[in-house]
This record gives C-alpha cells, sequence and structure tokens, in this order.
C-alpha cells in the first residue's frame, strides 16, 4: 500500500484523540449554552492524575485511565455546584471571564504541583513499538487509541439513542424550555452530562500524553484545536464532533505530506471555508 | 426619564449622553497623575494607554454592536508592523506612521468585515479567530519582511512633533500614546452618541429586527468594523513607535485573547469599562508578576473570578450597581 | 465613584514607586527570564543556574553585594521585555542585565543596553547578531550556527553523503537548516531534500514519511524542546526509520532528557550537537550535576549551564574592575576571559563578545538502565561562524 495510507491511520488516530476531548464540550455547549473554556483544564487534570499514579505509585497504564475519567469527572461536580450553576443565565461574555480564570488557576497549580516541564512517560511493552500490515507500519499505541475511541464512541451513541437518559439529554439539546415543560430535570440532567463530558476529556488527557506530551500549558495549547472541532461539528451532535475531528485530522496530516508549506495553515483555512458554508457546523441545528 | 419622554425627543437625549460628566473629566485628569506621582512607571502606563486604546477598539465591535472576535489583535499587528517597516526604511516620522497604519488596517478590516458581517455567534468567534491564526502564520513565513520570529529590527522614531525625542523613563512615550488615546476616546464617543451608535446598540440587541426599521444592518457593521480595525491599527502603530520593537506575537492568539478578558473585565459597551479593564489587568499583571514571577497566572485567574462573581457586567458594570444602590439608600 | 476608584489607584501606585533605594555597596542585577508561559521550564532551568552559582560562591563579590531583581517576561515579548529593561535601570537601579532565553526579548534589550550604557549577560539567546546589538553584551550560552555548521561539516567528513533536512519553520530552526546545509554542502555533501513544519506541530509522521520516501543517509530534524522531540523519536519508530541505517542527526532538544525518556528505545542512536550535556565526563562536571541534584532534584541543561556561566563571567568581570560597576570597564574586562566551566574550556572572543567553546557530536546510548547522550566526537574553540563571515 502506498506510505501515504500510514499517514491517514496516524491522522485518524490524531482523529480519535481530539473527538474525546471534544466530544464533551460540544454537548454540554449545545445543552445550556455554558461557554466553558476551561474544559481542556479537565483533560489537563486527567493527564496528571494519570501520570501521578503512573510514576509515583507505579501502577499500570491501562488501570489509570478509568481513574483519571473519574477524577476529572468529579472535579467537574465540584466545580459545577460551586461556581458554574450561578452561571447558566449568565451572558457568554461573563461565563468566558469565569472560565478563563479557572484555566488560568489550573495552570498556575499544574506548574506549581508538577514543575513546568515535561511529564515523561513510559507505555507499557504491549503498547509500544509498531506492527507491519499491508506493507504499512502502523503503530501499536495508535491502533489501541483507535479502538479504544470506536468503543467509547460506540457506547455513547448506544447510550444516546437507546437509554432513557440518552433521550432526556436529546430532549434537553433540541428545546431546552420545553424539556423542563415535560418535567425533565434539566438542571440535574446537565451535571451529569458536564461530569461525563469533563470525564471524557480527562480519559482524552491521560491517552494524549504517550501522543502529545504534558505539560501545565497543555490547558490552552488544546484548547484551539477542541474549539475548532466543536464549532464544526456543530454543538450538542457527537456524530458532527466526530465527522469534525476525522475531517481535521485527515486533512491536517494529507497537508503536511503533500503540502508542507502550507501546512499550518491549512487547518485553520479548512475551518474557516466549512464554517463560511455551515456557520452552524456540519451537523449542527440552528 | 419615561420612556415616553425618550421616545419623542431623540436628539435631546443623544445630546444629554453627550454632556461631559465630573467624574469622566475627573477619570481624564486622573490619567495625568503618573506624571506626577509615579514618574518611575512611565513606561508601563504608556503601554497600558496603548493596551486601553487597542480594548477601546474591541469594545466598539464587541460592546456596541454585539461582535465577537477572538483575532482582533490582526488589526492591532497590521498597525504594527505597517508603522515599523515605514520606520525600518527609512521614514521613522511618528504622526505619519499613524497615518499610514490606520490606513493599512482599515483596508484589512474593510476587506474582512465582509466576512464578518454575515455570522454570528460561534461562527463568528470561529472565523476571527481563524482569520488572526492565518495572519500570524502568514507574518511568519514572510519572515523577509516581518523578521519573523526575531522581529523587525532597524526601527528608529524620529523625535514627535520634531521636540520630543523617546526617553528611557517614558516621558514621551506615555505622553503621545495618551494623546492618542484621549483624542481617539473623543472620536469614539461622538460615534457612540449618535444616531449610528443607537443602531448599533439596536443590530446588538436584536440584529433580525432592524431592518424592520429601515436600518441597513451588513453596512452598520462593515463601518463600526472597519473604524475599530482603524483604531487597532493605530494602537499597534503606538506601540511599534513608542517601544522601536514590533514581533509576531503584536498580532497573535494571545494578544487578541488578552484584549478579550480585558474589555470582559472592565465591562463591555461603557467606553469606559475598556479602559478601567485594561489598567486594572495590566497593573495587577505587573504587580503579581513582580511578587511571584513564576505563578502570578494564579492570583490573576483568581481576580477574574473574583471580578466576575461579585461584580457582573465586568467592574464598570458592578461599580454603576453599586452606585446606583447607594443612590437608592440615601 | 469613578473618580474614587481611580483616586485610590493613583494612590497606590504612587507608593508603589517611592520604593527604588540605591545603595553604594551592591550590584544589582536584573534578570530577565520567562518564569511564566510557554517558555517557563527553560526559565527555570536558567533562574537554578544562576541560583546555584551564587549558593557556590556567595552573594558578595569584590566587596559588593550582589543582588537580584527577577522579571519575568513570560514568553516571547519584546516590547515588554524593553520594558522590564528600562524599569529595572530606571526604577530598581539595576547596573547589569542579564537573562534572555528568546531572541525578540535579547534584541529589544539589546538596545537597551545601549541606549542606557549597561553591562548585558545573554545566558541563552543563540542567534548570531544578538552580541551586535550593543557594545556592552556578552554571551555565555552558544550561536546556532555555531553548533550547527559544526554538525554539517562533521556530517560530511563522517562519510554521509545526501541528507534530508526537516526544521521548525520559525528563526532558530531557519537559521539551523542554513548553517547546517552550509556546512554540510561546504565540505561536500548534498542536500536531497528539505521541509520546514509549522512551529505547533504535534504530529511529524507526515513529515518522516516524506523524509523517507527520499532514501537518504540520514535526516537532520530541528525542534525546539518540549513535547515535541518525544513525538519525533516516536514517529521515527512509527514510520518504521531504521536509526542504525538511516542516520538522524539533530540539535541538543531533540535529545534532551524528558525527549529521551519519552521516546524510549526508539531514540537509541540519535546523533546530536551540543555545547552541554549532564552526562560529560569530566570532574568539574560531576560535582557540578551532583550539587544541581541535591539542590533542584533534577539534571542541568544547556539553560542551566548558561545561567550559571554567566554569572560566573559578572562575578569575574567585577572582580577584575574591583567591584566598579562602569560597563566600559566591565565589558573590557569581559572581552577574552577564559574559565573552565562544566562544559569544558569557555572564552569570551575579545573581538565579537560572543562565546568560544568546544563543541560536543554525542550519540544517544544505553547506559544502566536509561538513555544518555555519549559524547563520541568535539571540536574544540568554534568560534561562531556567522560573525567571521560578516567580518569579510
Amino acid at each position: 500500500m502506498p506510505p501515504v495510507f500510514g499517514v491517514l491511520f496516524d491522522g485518524f488516530a490524531y482523529g480519535m484523540l481530539l473527538f474525546l476531548m471534544s466530544v464533551g464540550l460540544s454537548v454540554t455547549l449545545g445543552m445550556m449554552n455554558f461557554v466553558n473554556l476551561a474544559h481542556c483544564s479537565f483533560a489537563m487534570l486527567g493527564g496528571y492524575v494519570a501520570i501521578t499514579l503512573m510514576n509515583a505509585f507505579g501502577w499500570p497504564f491501562l488501570a489509570t485511565l478509568p481513574v483519571a475519567f473519574i477524577a476529572a469527572a468529579a472535579a467537574s461536580v465540584v466545580l459545577e455546584r460551586i461556581f458554574f450553576r450561578r452561571f447558566y443565565n449568565a451572558s457568554d461574555l461573563d461565563q468566558c471571564l469565569l472560565t478563563i480564570g479557572i484555566v488560568f488557576v489550573s495552570i498556575a497549580t499544574a506548574a506549581y504541583i508538577y514543575g513546568t516541564d515535561q511529564q515523561p512517560m513510559q507505555l507499557p511493552p504491549y503498547l509500544r513499538g509498531s506492527i507491519v500490515f499491508m506493507g504499512l507500519d502502523l503503530s501499536v499505541y495508535r491502533l489501541f487509541l483507535i479502538g479504544t475511541a470506536l468503543l467509547i464512541t460506540i457506547a455513547l451513541v448506544a447510550m444516546v439513542e437507546t437509554t432513557r437518559f440518552g433521550a432526556q439529554v436529546r430532549a434537553a439539546v433540541n428545546n431546552q424550555r420545553m424539556a423542563r415543560g415535560l418535567g425533565i430535570n434539566v438542571d440535574g440532567l446537565f451535571a451529569a452530562t458536564f461530569a461525563l463530558g469533563s470525564g471524557l476529556a480527562g480519559l482524552g488527557g491521560a491517552l494524549a500524553i504517550a501522543m502529545l506530551g504534558l505539560d501545565p500549558q497543555f490547558a490552552l495549547t488544546y484548547l484551539i484545536y477542541v474549539l475548532i472541532v466543536v464549532s464544526v461539528g456543530g454543538l450538542g451532535s457527537i456524530s458532527g464532533s466526530f465527522a469534525a475531528a476525522m475531517l481535521l485530522g485527515f486533512s491536517d496530516m494529507a497537508g503536511k505530506y503533500y503540502v508542507p508549506s502550507i501546512g499550518a495553515f491549512l487547518i485553520y483555512l479548512v475551518m474557516i471555508v466549512l464554517l463560511m458554508w455551515r456557520p452552524a457546523g456540519l451537523f449542527g441545528r440552528r | 426619564m419615561t420612556s415616553e419622554a425618550i421616545a419623542v425627543r431623540p436628539v435631546q437625549y443623544l445630546q444629554a449622553q453627550m454632556r461631559w460628566r465630573w467624574s469622566e473629566a475627573a477619570f481624564w485628569l486622573a490619567t495625568l497623575l503618573p506624571f506626577v506621582l509615579a514618574p518611575n512607571y512611565l513606561v508601563l502606563a504608556s503601554q497600558i494607554a496603548i493596551t486601553a486604546l487597542f480594548v477601546l477598539s474591541l469594545d466598539l465591535i464587541l460592546g456596541f454592536a454585539g461582535i465577537v472576535s477572538l483575532g482582533h489583535a490582526a488589526y492591532f499587528g497590521v498597525g504594527a508592523y505597517t508603522a515599523g517597516l515605514l520606520s525600518k526604511y527609512g521614514w521613522g516620522e511618528p504622526l505619519t506612521g499613524l497615518a499610514a497604519a490606520a490606513i493599512a488596517a482599515g483596508l484589512f478590516g474593510y476587506l474582512t468585515s465582509f466576512i464578518v458581517a454575515r455570522f454570528r455567534h460561534l461562527a463568528l468567534i470561529m472565523i476571527t479567530l481563524g482569520i488572526g491564526l492565518v495572519l500570524q502564520e502568514a507574518a511568519n513565513s514572510a519572515g523577509w519582511l516581518t523578521g519573523g520570529f526575531d522581529g523587525l529590527q532597524g526601527i528608529h522614531t524620529w523625535p514627535i512633533l520634531g521636540r520630543f525625542r523617546l526617553d528611557i523613563y517614558g516621558y514621551t512615550a506615555y505622553g503621545y500614546s495618551l494623546a492618542g488615546l484621549f483624542v481617539i476616546f473623543l472620536i469614539a464617543r461622538r460615534i457612540i452618541h449618535s444616531p449610528f451608535g443607537l443602531a448599533l446598540r439596536g443590530i446588538r440587541e436584536n440584529g433580525l429586527r432592524m431592518p424592520a426599521i429601515g436600518a441597513p444592518v451588513h453596512a452598520h457593521i462593515r463601518t463600526i468594523y472597519t473604524i475599530a480595525a482603524i483604531i487597532a491599527g493605530i494602537a499597534g502603530a503606538l506601540l511599534a513607535e513608542t517601544t522601536e520593537t514590533v514581533s509576531l506575537e503584536a498580532l497573535g492568539f494571545q494578544r487578541s485573547a488578552d484584549v478579550l478578558v480585558m474589555l470582559i473585565l472592565g465591562g463591555t459597551g461603557r467606553l469606559y469599562g475598556g479602559l478601567i479593564g485594561a489598567a486594572v489587568y495590566m497593573v495587577a499583571r505587573d504587580q503579581f508578576s513582580g511578587i511571584n514571577p513564576q505563578y502570578w497566572y494564579f492570583w490573576i485567574g483568581l481576580l477574574l473570578i473574583a471580578v466576575v462573581m461579585l461584580l457582573p457586567n465586568g467592574i464598570l458594570g458592578g461599580l454603576t450597581l453599586l452606585a446606583r444602590r447607594m443612590k437608592v439608600v440615601s | 465613584m469613578q473618580k474614587f476608584f481611580i483616586g485610590v489607584a493613583g494612590l497606590a501606585l504612587a507608593l508603589l514607586g517611592a520604593g527604588a533605594i540605591h545603595a553604594e555597596d551592591t550590584v544589582k542585577i536584573g534578570v530577565i527570564i520567562s518564569y511564566s508561559g510557554q517558555f517557563a521550564d527553560t526559565g527555570a532551568q536558567m533562574d537554578n543556574g544562576i541560583k546555584l552559582y551564587m549558593k557556590q560562591h556567595g552573594d558578595t563579590v569584590a566587596g559588593k553585594k550582589i543582588v537580584l531583581i527577577r522579571k519575568d517576561n513570560g514568553g516571547i515579548a519584546p516590547d515588554v521585555a524593553k520594558r522590564l529593561a528600562q524599569e529595572a535601570i530606571v526604577r530598581d537601579g539595576a547596573d547589569i542585565l542579564a537573562g534572555f532565553e528568546l531572541t525578540p526579548n535579547a534584541l529589544a534589550v539589546g538596545d537597551v543596553s545601549a541606549e542606557a550604557k549597561k553591562f548585558m549577560v545573554v545566558m541563552n539567546a543563540a542567534t548570531s547578531i544578538i552580541t551586535t546589538k550593543s557594545p556592552y553584551i556578552a554571551r555565555t550560552s552558544a550561536t546556532t550556527p555555531q553548533l550547527n555548521y559544526t554538525l554539517g561539516t562533521w556530517a560530511a567528513k563522517s562519510g554521509l553523503k545526501k541528507i534530508y533536512t526537516m526544521v521548525s519553520d520559525y528563526g532558530p530552526g531557519i537559521d539551523a537548516e542554513t548553517w547546517f546545509q552550509t556546512g554540510f554542502k561546504e565540505a561536500g555533501g548534498e542536500i536531497v531534500g528539505s521541509v520546514r513544519f509549522p512551529v505547533a506541530n504535534p504530529d511529524f509522521s507526515a513529515f518522516i514519511q516524506a523524509a523517507k520516501d527520499k532514501s537518504p543517509d540520514a535526516i537532520y530534524i530541528w525542534i525546539p524542546g518540549g513535547a515535541q522531540p518525544a513525538a519525533v523519536g516516536k514517529a521515527l519508530a512509527e514510520r518504521g526509520v531504521d536509526i542504525a541505517k538511516t542516520k538522524v542527526l539533530g540539535q541538543d532538544a531533540l535529545a534532551f532528557e524528558t525527549a529521551l525518556q519519552g521516546m524510549g528505545d526508539a531514540g537509541i542512536g540519535i546523533i546530536t550537537v551540543s555545547n552541554y550535556d549532564y552526562n560529560h565526563q569530566s570532574a568539574m562536571n560531576r560535582d557540578f550535576v551532583k550539587a544541581y541534584n541535591d539542590e533542584y532534584h533534577r539534571n542541568p541543561d544547556i539553560f542551566s549551564i548558561g545561567g550559571y556561566d554567566g554569572m560566573h563571567l559578572i562575578y569575574a568581570a567585577l572582580e577584575k574592575t574591583g567591584g566598579k560597576t562602569d560597563p566600559d570597564a566591565l565589558i573590557a574586562a569581559a572581552k577574552g576571559m577564559s574559565w573552565e566551566s562544566p562544559r569544558g574550556p569557555i572564552l569570551i572572543d575579545p573581538e565579537t563578545r560572543d562565546i568560544v567553546q568546544t563543541v560536543y557530536i554525542r550519540r544517544v546510548e544505553k547506559v544502566g538502565d536509561g538513555l544518555r547522550n555519549v559524547e563520541f566526537d568535539s571540536v574544540p574553540n568554534v568560534k561562531d561562524p556567522a560573525k567571521a563571515r560578516m567580518k569579510n
């Protein structure tokens, strides 16, 4: 197979990672219109929790993943109770300011506790290296990443389409007022969805360490990419986030392989063109 | 004033808004205090004045027309590089440098306003972000023109009005920046308290309804966006001229994000909110980073959280609310 | 209400401003480094180097007490750097300026050094022209051409004929590409292809694949520190680049400690050029590394040594001038100063005031339980080639 497919495979894995980190923000933004710029702080938290468990306590990598999820979800519940719920009716700009303040505090705290350098991490031996498949070199870790992300995507879609909780979530995203009118506890629903989304971000952060590294600036560096995925995909849409993340991962990689001179531009140009064509996102409403 | 009274006499309403209040006069007199009370801080003060001008330009589009932009530094950067390049290639006269920067930034703003005027909400935010990021990459690639990562070298600003040389203490820098801020503030104030300004506020509140009363929404948005770009360009040129440096971060995402934070902090849609936000944020950052260079982020974050929780609609918004309550009580 | 607020602010500013007292028996050094933001780690390491030197040699030189005035630059911000330098001089009474990990900041402060006539020591920023900005600047780190031209020449001499280069698309990367290619081509090599990738690039597989397609003898990679080196190492392994057959060359950041920890065994065999590594086998360095670890619980790197040697230069210059902070005396004392540093012998070139030092070629090898940069070749007394050519 031509080597470009190896590159595209890597792009697919990158896209899946972005999807995991972004899907939570897409759903909460679509449901409650709450601008949570601190979303990547939860991803960073998940990453640091995983690193601490691995390096300080010697836990195996796979065992740290569910803990990263739970830690990020728990942190989001705490923040939601203390801060966020007072701002559901505040202006977008006030929400921005609040969550940016939280991002700054999280970055400084991470720098204080862990220092400012990259966190070193060794993958377990069975996740290292690459396998040869149809003449292509495929990284084992990226295969693992793709597999995990696909499983989570299937679980999410199943939950949203088949469970009562999922039906309530869909109703609240579609028309919040009507959902309240039907007696759905939208506030509680939001808290639960928020926790789930932040937990997924935390999981994404833990999975990202081996691919993207981890330092206190993580919360800001990847915020832009997450925002791109969310806006291009459409608010409140899981499939939208998936499609957008895939598109961005592929176009980024293909662009860098074929036309490296515009590699930096390409992802932003793609975003601008897509948003001009479909301002509400690929699968967005309104 | 009852709503009927306002509706019947719009001209008088606008004239009442245009009158100078004693608090405004006091504010501008206070900006002269650093010359006397804090002469060691004049360089910081000049950069605060320049940033305040930049925040003012963002307030015009965000606070009054409801356009949220995450890429406003693009115009600041275009202005800065224009003035810088002009100086590098031999023409360092500051005032004409400002004019050139205004034209360049205004032109770029006018062209991009066609795109910006058509979108709202998240799409608008992300498009402005994208434009800013693309421009930053382009400036990096065009290193032969912009100096790239190292920054533009060889800028030398001639004495202002032929008499005032830039000094290390910052007297000239602050005087020049403050004068620029004041003059443009007067212009902005005039624009806002005019029928055009009222139309902008209408667009912000309910853009769909405005055409029903005959307001050309897209044209108005393009106009105010171009004006804001011109002002941002002038601010950028002021920075280039007073510091004699320009680098890529002049049009970077960090700068766009900072200016948005400062505006929200101070309070949008009040003209003075932006100025106060800029002053508070930059003084706080300077002081916190002096006390704690490694973790000042933490204290700034706490400041932002505290302000947003205690003072809704920014510092000025919260203070106005407090003043109103005190008036009611007394 | 507004007036009250403004009045309080003005009063607060005034009170803060009343601070600076310049005592006769102190020497104040304005240290302008990025303590926060993207480059905070390099700043922390440089600061550690400075602190360690002062701990080991005391804070008094020639009867004067050394006082550090730390200012956070916060990353790439030349306007802020300039302001901090001006404030350090005007407000805090600094006699000497030091620090600077980033070129744009160093260049901006160079103007201040020239105008206000202050001795300035650059402890990391690596672009050649920095020392030409002011007659009072000396550098104790390295320059990009010094390292990469040497590597290019060495690469050709060691038998490599065809090389593909890839660098980060910004100033230092482009600088490195230019000088590596110059050195390599002048010594008879052929560049079969080159690419510049975006600065904020998390994934290198596309670029590595494109390099592999050209079948070069070696791939030259220049990236800054941070998350990218480990990502490059992994991309090399994932795309099936066999380092034994296709050599990988780079500058120090590619084989930083955290990078090697991140890429694991995929990094074995990578050849890099640098002026310092904590694995350098000399008695002085072993003591330095031990002392550094005792204080800061991590190994020193090029930023630490830049800070450490920078302080040595300041102390030695002050010794020579008897504690006088007259800038002409200090720079005259600094010119030609040579000493043995933990990295090896170094000299401040009397003509260019830039650093002359031994450049080391190292290979990543497994030593004990981890990976280390093992020096296997070196070129002594390397001057900055860029400035040498500027004269002609």
